[in-house]
């Protein structure tokens, strides 16, 4: 089953002419995922091309989405019109908007969110990698890749990751793949302090998945996503958890790269996750080297 | 980026909020003239304010051995004196670690009538992704501290960001304070202005502590922001060109000023391994595998996703700047970049920078086996590392630790 998207989920790409997008969406074409549209205003009628494929380009998303029956999309905006992008895949009713994009205001985050609330639309990101569901064929070719991650590294299989950061997802997807171990679908929930989908949001989700039996949580400091997650499954979670909370060595106050990774006020602290993890009987991977050996221990 | 009090205050009176008279000096003579003219006006005080990054100016003291870089004074002369003790001089406090830094520029500001101090800030409460409106009557304090030995004390107001505050909103705080009569009335405005600074500027954080209410000649009433701290989003300066002007340079360290320039996310630390890694997660987890085995990070090093050899070589001679660097650890997950060019800029870096300090390398990624041939072959000292602990450990070796 995995969540939020299916190998033959239909995706359009807002922002497939920008060079950032339209690499993205090649990758996506290259890896099997059903590209079936791009958006970029004032460029409708024109076609991208790639790999022998015709994707036909839509000035607007509620067009690209009454011609094509895309329900997903991935947002590769630049950060000023990033909010807009947004809202316009909510507004054409799409079930899931991938926003990729690093930089947005989080003023305009703020706007988006709250004005996305009670709207059927899901939204993952900003700031993120995006979501990958692997496929069946060799390095999972012919899986659904929405956003920036590699595809080769996955394996069709049964542990669910979840993390805000991207480079590190990957590390926990490949020490998977190289032990032989699959993934059901792996989700970058992105590093910014305010996102559309939390580590809580995506754990319920692979805990009613029938498809997924183990789940890895990667975390960083700043604010308390986390712990709100460690909460809910020690008490609702019926899969083993493990996971790895990044920036015990960072100075409070400091932006760690990530707009979110922050300590501040003496809040969002790795010691606090961790201590949140251990007391929900998540299994704690000592460094980012042991993330799949720990969750592979506790199955 | 963080701005001075004398811009925050400047940005917040834009919006109608209070705040002492005063102005902003460079020279002992600007402040004397600034001084008799708040003199003339009526203040019976003046207050001279070293103006830094940091908090816990008044008990500071500065390396030449003068205590305090906030001063009241009683007349314009007493003004000069101070202001000549304290400008060019290096302010140490509790926040700015013990190398301290040099005070450019004095806010020279009416020392009011303080009746009563509160603490006020606006913030994002990441919990519900609203703005959140703090007030407490235990103005002047740690508000960490207020948090933890009296939650009770502190006032909390979520707004709404499809509507914006609303005056009732203003008003239950301003009440909540105990607020009467025309501070109550001075209290509401102050709140409106305050909190719309915040959205407006696209600020992160808004703090006036205190905020006062004073006594005018006139024996009324009203609320003063006499001090304000302002953190802006980053991401939001784009669209504000008068707060981009407000960057103060000197503020920030140099290397990590030298690093911004070629899209390189720097944050310098005080241990001895140096890390370059491609992500901000994996860069903090690098840094936290090197504690792990025995040793401290120098250094928070993101080179970014698509990161050029011209990238991975500013990158080696700013790692390198740092005199406490004993060895390297590069940690690349190369997903879609191409490892091959990773490798072929640390080769380059290496010799370009002739580095003769332990170097270890774990690159795992696209192409992979090619890069680990490059780096093999390029007759170079290093040490390769196949996973991110075996990397970690062999540095830590390596430096000796």
């Amino acid at each position: 089953m995995a969540i939020l998207v299916k190998p033959n989920t239909k995706v359009l790409v807002q922002g497939i002419t920008g060079s950032f997008g339209a690499r993205h969406a090649q990758l996506s074409i290259d890896y099997g995922t059903a590209v079936v549209a791009g958006v970029t205003p004032g460029k409708g009628g024109q076609f991208f091309e790639h790999g022998g494929k015709k994707v036909p380009i839509f000035d607007t998303v509620a067009e690209a989405v009454k011609q094509t029956g895309a329900t997903a999309s991935a947002v590769f905006v630049p950060p000023a019109f990033c909010a807009d992008a947004i809202l316009e895949g909510a507004d054409a009713g799409l079930d899931l908007v991938v926003a990729i994009t690093e930089g947005i205001p989080v003023n305009d985050m703020v706007k988006v969110k709250r004005a996305m609330e009670g709207k059927r639309t899901r939204l993952i990101g900003p700031n993120c990698p995006g979501i990958v569901t692997p496929g069946e064929g060799k390095d999972s070719h012919g899986g659904c890749r929405i956003g920036i991650a590699p595809g080769y590294i996955h394996k069709k299989g049964n542990i669910g990751v979840v993390s805000r950061s991207g480079t590190l997802t990957y590390e926990a997807v490949w020490q998977l793949t190289s032990r032989g171990v699959g993934q059901s679908t792996c989700v970058g929930i992105g590093g910014d302090p305010v996102n559309g989908t939390s580590h809580l949001d995506v754990i319920k989700l692979f805990n009613d998945d029938p498809e997924t039996t183990g789940i890895i949580m990667i975390g960083e400091i700043g604010g308390s996503a986390e712990e709100e997650a460690a909460e809910w499954i020690a008490k609702n979670c019926k899969k083993p958890v493990a996971g790895f909370i990044a920036g015990t060595t960072a100075p409070p106050g400091r932006r760690m790269g990530h707009a979110g990774a922050i300590v501040s006020g003496g809040k969002g602290t790795a010691e606090a996750k961790i201590a949140a993890f251990k007391a929900a009987g998540i299994g704690v991977a000592v460094t980012p080297s042991d993330m799949a050996d720990t969750l592979l221990k506790m199955m | 980026m963080n701005i001075h009090e004398y811009q925050a205050k400047q940005l917040l009176a834009q919006y109608g909020v209070a705040v002492p008279p005063g102005d902003v000096c460079s020279t002992p003579d600007q402040a004397r003239a600034v001084a008799e003219k708040l003199f003339a006006e009526g203040n019976k005080l003046v207050v001279v304010k070293s103006q830094i990054h940091a908090g816990g100016r008044g008990k500071g003291t500065f390396k030449s051995g003068f205590q305090g870089g906030v001063k009241l004074c009683k007349n314009a002369e007493d003004v000069f004196e101070k202001a000549k003790a304290m400008l060019g001089q290096t302010l140490v406090t509790k926040q700015t670690g013990p190398e301290g830094r040099v005070v450019g520029k004095l806010l020279v500001t009416a020392g009011q009538d303080i009746k009563k101090e509160f603490y006020l800030a606006v913030l994002l409460d990441r919990a519900t992704s609203r703005p959140l409106i703090m007030a407490s009557t235990e103005g002047g304090m740690d508000i960490e501290e207020v948090a933890e030995k009296h939650p009770e004390k502190i006032i909390k107001e979520q707004i709404d960001p499809a509507v914006g505050i609303m005056p009732y909103q203003a008003r239950k705080i301003a009440s909540a304070l105990g607020l009467k009569g025309d501070a109550f009335n001075s209290g509401v405005k102050l709140l409106m202005g305050v909190y719309k600074t915040w959205w407006e500027c696209d600020a992160s954080m808004v703090e006036i502590n205190p905020l006062c209410i004073i006594v005018g000649a006139d024996g009324k009433e009203t609320l003063s922001a006499v001090d304000a701290k302002i953190g802006l989003d980053d991401n939001a300066l784009y669209r504000h060109k008068n707060i981009q002007e407000m960057r103060d340079l000197a503020e920030e360290a140099p290397l990590e000023i030298e690093a911004s320039k070629f899209n390189l996310n720097y944050i310098k630390l005080d241990g001895s391994i140096a890390c370059l890694v491609n992500g901000a997660g994996l860069a903090m987890a690098t840094m936290d595998i090197i504690q792990h085995f025995g040793a401290m990070p120098a250094n928070f090093l993101d080179v970014g996703g698509g990161a050029s050899k011209e990238q991975v070589t500013a990158a080696f001679k700013i790692i390198l700047q740092d005199p406490n660097v004993k060895g390297i650890l590069v940690n690349i997950f190369g997903g879609i970049m191409d490892c091959n060019v990773i490798a072929t800029g640390i080769v380059a870096a290496v010799k370009e920078t002739h580095l003769n300090l332990p170097l270890v390398v774990r690159l795992e990624g696209n192409n992979v086996i090619a890069g680990k041939k490059t780096l093999a072959e390029s007759g170079l000292t290093l040490i390769t590392g196949d996973t991110m602990a075996d990397a970690a450990q062999k540095v830590v070796k390596a430096v000796g630790k």
